[in-house]
C-alpha cells in the first residue's frame, strides 16, 4: 500500500469514528453552519463534538503547519481528505472568513509570532473574522478607499466606515483596508486587523432583495488601533489585499456560490413527471436543463485542475479570476433554473412548505455573486490584462 | 491523479508541439486541399508519425505498442487540432485501437501491430445517416456459410477511400457485432466526398459482402462493450483535438486584437472586444479541464467516464464553436476571406463538432444518463 493509500485509509476510519451522523446530512438553514467565536451558538452537541474533534486533529485547517493549529497535510493528502470528506458527505467543521481570507494571508505576509498569535485562534473557532474592504461609493474600485487611519506615534486613530462587510454584526474582529497615506493611491494602504469590540466600532445590517441581512455597514469613529496590528509591510497593504483576493475568488467560485455541482435536472425530475420515453415532461427545460449540467460537470472538472494547479504554483495568478467570473455566472444560472423548476411554488415567500421561500431568496441572494468580491465585468478586465495582456486593459 | 501534466507527459508534449508546427502547419493542410489531394492527407507526414512512435501511443506494449493512454493521446491530438493538421491519428491510432485492445483474439493479434508499425490506415464506419445516431444501426450481418453476409450503407467513415480495414457495426440477431472488413472485400462500394473542411469522407454501400467468420472483433453480439470503447476513444480524442482547434482560433485572434488598429487604437483596448475575448478564454479553460478530467477517468477504467466523455464532447464542442465565431468575426471582413487562416478552423471545428455526435446529441446523453 502506498503512504497515500494508508493515509485514506486513517482518515477514513478516523472519520467514521469521529463525524457525527448529524453532521452528514446536508446544510438546510444558515444555523447549520458553524461559524465559532466568541458569540457563537451551537445548534446542538453533534456540532460542538464534530468541531472539537476536528480542532484535536488540525482538520479545521488541513493544509495549515501543525504549530498554527493545521494538519500539515501535503497538497496530495489534503485532496484525500477532502475527497473522504465528502464520500460521505461530512459538513465543513468550521465555516471562516479566517481560514479563507486572513488566514492564506497571514501564512504568506505575516510574522512568525503573528502567525502564532492569530492562525490557532482561527483554527480553533474561537474567534470569528470579517472583512473590511469595500466603501461606500468605491464599490469593485477597491483602491479609492477613504477610511484613514491617522498616525498617533503607538497607534492609529481611525476614522471613515466600510459597506458589504458580510457578518460584520457577529464578528470578534476585522481586517481591514486603512489609507494611512493620502498622497498614494496603491501605496498609501495599510491592512490592519483590530478587535469590533473597540470603542468607537458600530455596524449596522443591510436588508437585501432576498429578505435577509448577511452584510453590513460599519463605522469607524476615532477608533485606536495599536501600530503592531497590520499585515506586509505599513503602506504596502495593497499587496496583502490582492492576494487575499485572489483566495476570496476562489472561495466564491468553488465552494460558497459554485453551489452543490449535482444535476440539475435530475433533481428536477421528480417534480415534473417523465413522458413515456422517460424524459423530463418539458422538451424545452429540459434541454436547458441538460445544457446547464454539461456546464456545471465541466466546471467542476475546472475546479479540480484549478486546485491541483492552484496548491503546486502552476496556476497563472488571476486564473482565480476567472474561476470566479465562470463559477458566479453559472450559479445565477442554476438559480433561474431552480426558479423556472420550481414554478408557482418557487415564488411562495413565507410558506412552511418552502422553508420560508428559500428557493425565491436563494435566487435572489445568488445576484450578489456577480457583484460581490469584484464584479464579472472587473474579472473580464482582469482576465483581458493579466492574463490575455491586451493593450490598454 | 492531477490534472494537469506530469513531467513525462509535458516531455511528450514539448517534443510533438514543435514537430507538428514544423511538419504539418496550416499551410500543409492549404497545400494538400490546393492540389485535390486524393488521399486527403500526407503519407509522408504519417510516415514520421510513424518514426515518433504515435501511431501506437495506445496499442498495448505485447502488440509492438507503447501502451500509453488517452492523456498522453489527447497531447497530440491537440497539437493536430491546433494546426488543423490531415492525418488519420484519430481513427486509426486512438478509435480502432480501442475498440481492437478490448476486443482483443485474432483480428487484435492481425492489426495493432500493423498499426503500431504505421501500416494499416483503420477506418470506423459506424455513422448510416446524416446524424450520429449508433442506437440505430441498420446494417445488418446474417449468418451466410462459414460466416457471414453484411447489407446497409454508411456515411461520414473518415479515410474511408484508403483505409486497409474498416471496422464495420452491424446488426446480429442477439445485439450489435463489429467486423473487420478488409479494403478489398467484394461487394463493398466506396463514395468518397470532399467536406466543408477539405477533409474526406465516404459513403459506403455494403451489398452482399461475404465475410469469414474470424473477421468477428470480439464475439458474436457482444459488440455493444466494444463499440462504446470504441465511441468514448474518439469521442474524447474528438473533444481533445476541438479543444486545440479552438485554443488556435484564439490564439490567432488575440493576437490579431493586438496588432490591428480602427479608430486610431488597437482593437484590443475596446472594452466590448476585452470582456468577449476574456469570456472566451474561460470558455476554453473549462474546456480543457473537461477533457482532461474524462481522458483521465478513460485511463483510470472508471465508471464515470462515459458521463465525463459526453460533457466533453459537448463542452468542447461549445467552447471550440464560440472560439471560432468570435475568430472570424473580431478579424473582420479579412477573416471572410479564404487567404487568411481563421476560416480555416471554422470549417475543421464545423466537422469535428459533427463528428461522433454533436453537442446537443451530447447534451442529450447527459440528461439521459442522469434519469431525465
Amino acid at each position: 500500500m502506498s503512504e497515500l493509500d494508508a493515509f485514506r485509509t486513517e482518515v477514513r476510519e478516523w472519520l467514521e469514528a469521529n463525524c457525527p451522523a448529524e453532521m452528514r446530512e446536508p446544510i438546510r438553514d444558515e444555523d447549520d453552519v458553524c461559524w465559532g467565536g466568541r458569540n457563537f451558538k451551537f445548534k446542538n452537541a453533534a456540532q460542538k463534538q464534530w468541531l472539537d474533534a476536528c480542532v484535536s486533529k488540525g482538520y479545521t485547517v488541513p493544509d495549515w503547519p501543525k504549530p498554527y493549529g493545521g494538519a500539515g497535510l501535503t497538497p496530495e493528502q489534503t485532496k484525500v481528505f477532502k475527497q473522504e470528506m465528502k464520500r460521505i458527505h461530512a459538513r465543513s467543521p468550521l465555516d471562516s472568513f479566517g481560514i479563507w481570507m486572513l488566514g492564506p494571508a497571514l501564512l504568506q505576509f505575516g510574522t512568525e509570532e503573528q502567525k502564532v498569535e492569530y492562525l490557532n485562534p482561527i483554527a480553533r473557532g474561537e474567534i470569528r473574522w470579517c472583512q473590511g474592504y469595500s466603501e461606500p461609493g468605491s464599490g469593485s474600485d477597491l483602491v479609492s478607499l477613504q477610511t484613514f487611519g491617522e498616525d498617533k506615534g503607538d497607534h492609529w486613530v481611525v476614522n471613515g466606515s466600510k459597506i458589504w462587510t458580510s457578518y460584520a454584526d457577529k464578528a470578534d474582529w476585522i481586517f481591514c483596508l486603512v489609507r494611512t497615506d493620502k498622497a498614494n493611491k496603491y501605496q498609501g494602504i495599510t491592512f490592519m486587523l483590530f478587535d469590533m469590540a473597540s470603542k468607537g466600532v458600530t455596524t449596522k445590517p443591510i436588508l437585501l432583495i432576498s429578505g435577509n441581512s448577511p452584510f453590513c455597514e460599519t463605522f469607524f469613529d476615532d477608533v485606536e488601533v495599536p501600530k503592531t496590528q497590520f499585515i506586509g509591510e505599513i503602506n504596502r497593504g495593497w499587496d496583502v489585499a490582492k492576494y487575499l483576493l485572489g483566495h476570496e475568488r476562489e472561495m466564491i467560485s468553488g465552494g460558497g456560490a459554485g453551489g452543490d455541482m449535482v444535476s440539475i435536472g435530475g433533481a428536477f425530475a421528480k417534480a415534473f413527471g417523465k413522458n413515456a420515453a422517460g424524459e423530463l415532461d418539458d422538451p424545452i427545460l429540459r434541454a436547458e436543463m441538460a445544457a446547464f449540467d454539461v456546464d456545471v460537470f465541466a466546471y467542476r472538472a475546472m475546479g479540480e485542475r484549478f486546485m491541483d494547479m492552484w496548491k503546486t504554483g502552476r496556476a497563472h495568478p488571476a486564473s482565480s479570476n476567472m474561476m470566479k467570473y465562470v463559477g458566479t455566472e453559472l450559479n445565477k444560472r442554476r438559480h433561474e433554473l431552480v426558479m423556472s423548476g420550481g414554478g408557482s411554488e418557487a415564488l411562495e415567500w413565507d410558506s412552511a412548505e418552502t422553508k420560508g421561500g428559500a428557493r425565491a431568496r436563494g435566487w435572489l441572494r445568488t445576484k450578489a455573486n456577480s457583484i460581490e468580491g469584484g464584479t464579472s465585468e472587473v474579472m473580464l478586465n482582469v482576465i483581458a490584462k493579466r492574463i490575455l495582456d491586451l493593450p490598454g486593459a | 491523479m492531477p490534472l494537469y501534466h506530469n513531467e513525462d507527459q509535458a516531455m511528450l508534449k514539448d517534443s510533438v508541439a514543435p514537430f507538428v508546427a514544423e511538419q504539418a502547419p496550416v499551410s500543409h493542410l492549404r497545400k494538400l486541399r490546393d492540389t485535390a489531394d486524393a488521399t486527403g492527407f500526407s503519407r509522408d507526414l504519417w510516415a514520421q508519425f510513424t518514426d515518433m512512435g504515435l501511431p501506437g501511443m495506445l496499442v498495448p506494449e505485447a502488440h509492438g505498442g507503447l501502451g500509453m493512454g488517452h492523456m498522453e493521446a489527447g497531447i497530440v491530438l491537440e497539437e493536430i487540432g491546433r494546426n488543423l493538421t490531415p492525418s488519420p491519428f484519430l481513427s486509426t491510432g486512438v478509435g480502432a485501437v480501442a475498440a481492437l485492445a478490448k476486443a482483443g483474439g485474432t483480428q487484435a493479434e492481425r492489426w495493432l501491430p500493423a498499426i503500431a508499425s504505421g501500416e494499416a490506415i483503420i477506418a470506423l464506419a459506424i455513422d448510416e445517416g446524416a446524424k450520429h445516431r449508433p442506437d440505430r444501426i441498420a446494417t445488418s450481418a446474417t449468418r451466410s456459410g462459414n460466416g457471414f453476409r453484411l447489407d446497409g450503407k454508411k456515411s461520414f467513415v473518415l479515410h474511408g477511400h484508403v483505409a486497409d480495414m474498416s471496422i464495420v457495426a452491424a446488426k446480429t440477431d442477439g445485439g450489435i457485432t463489429l467486423f473487420a472488413v478488409p479494403k478489398d472485400a467484394k461487394g463493398v462500394t466506396v463514395d468518397p466526398r470532399r467536406l466543408v473542411d477539405s477533409s474526406l469522407a465516404s459513403h459506403v454501400t455494403l451489398d452482399g459482402v461475404e465475410l469469414d467468420a474470424d473477421a468477428v472483433i470480439g464475439e458474436v453480439d457482444a459488440g455493444g462493450d466494444i463499440l462504446d470503447a470504441l465511441l468514448a476513444a474518439t469521442r474524447t480524442g474528438a473533444a481533445a483535438e476541438m479543444v486545440g482547434v479552438g485554443q488556435g482560433a484564439m490564439d490567432m485572434t488575440v493576437t490579431y486584437l493586438k496588432e490591428r488598429k480602427q479608430f486610431g487604437k488597437l482593437i484590443g483596448e475596446f472594452q466590448g472586444l476585452q470582456h468577449r475575448a476574456a469570456h472566451l478564454y474561460g470558455e476554453m479553460e473549462v474546456a480543457r479541464a473537461t477533457v482532461m478530467k474524462a481522458q483521465e477517468l478513460l485511463d483510470q477504467g472508471s465508471e464515470g467516464a462515459r458521463l465525463m466523455v459526453s460533457v466533453a464532447k459537448a463542452k468542447a464542442g461549445r467552447a471550440a464553436n464560440l472560439a471560432v465565431r468570435e475568430g472570424v468575426q473580431m478579424h473582420g471582413g479579412i477573416g471572410m476571406t479564404d487567404e487568411y487562416d481563421i476560416g480555416l478552423y471554422m470549417k475543421r471545428d464545423r466537422a469535428l463538432a459533427e463528428y461522433m455526435g454533436d453537442v446537443h446529441y451530447h447534451i442529450d446523453q447527459v440528461a439521459r444518463m442522469n434519469g431525465y
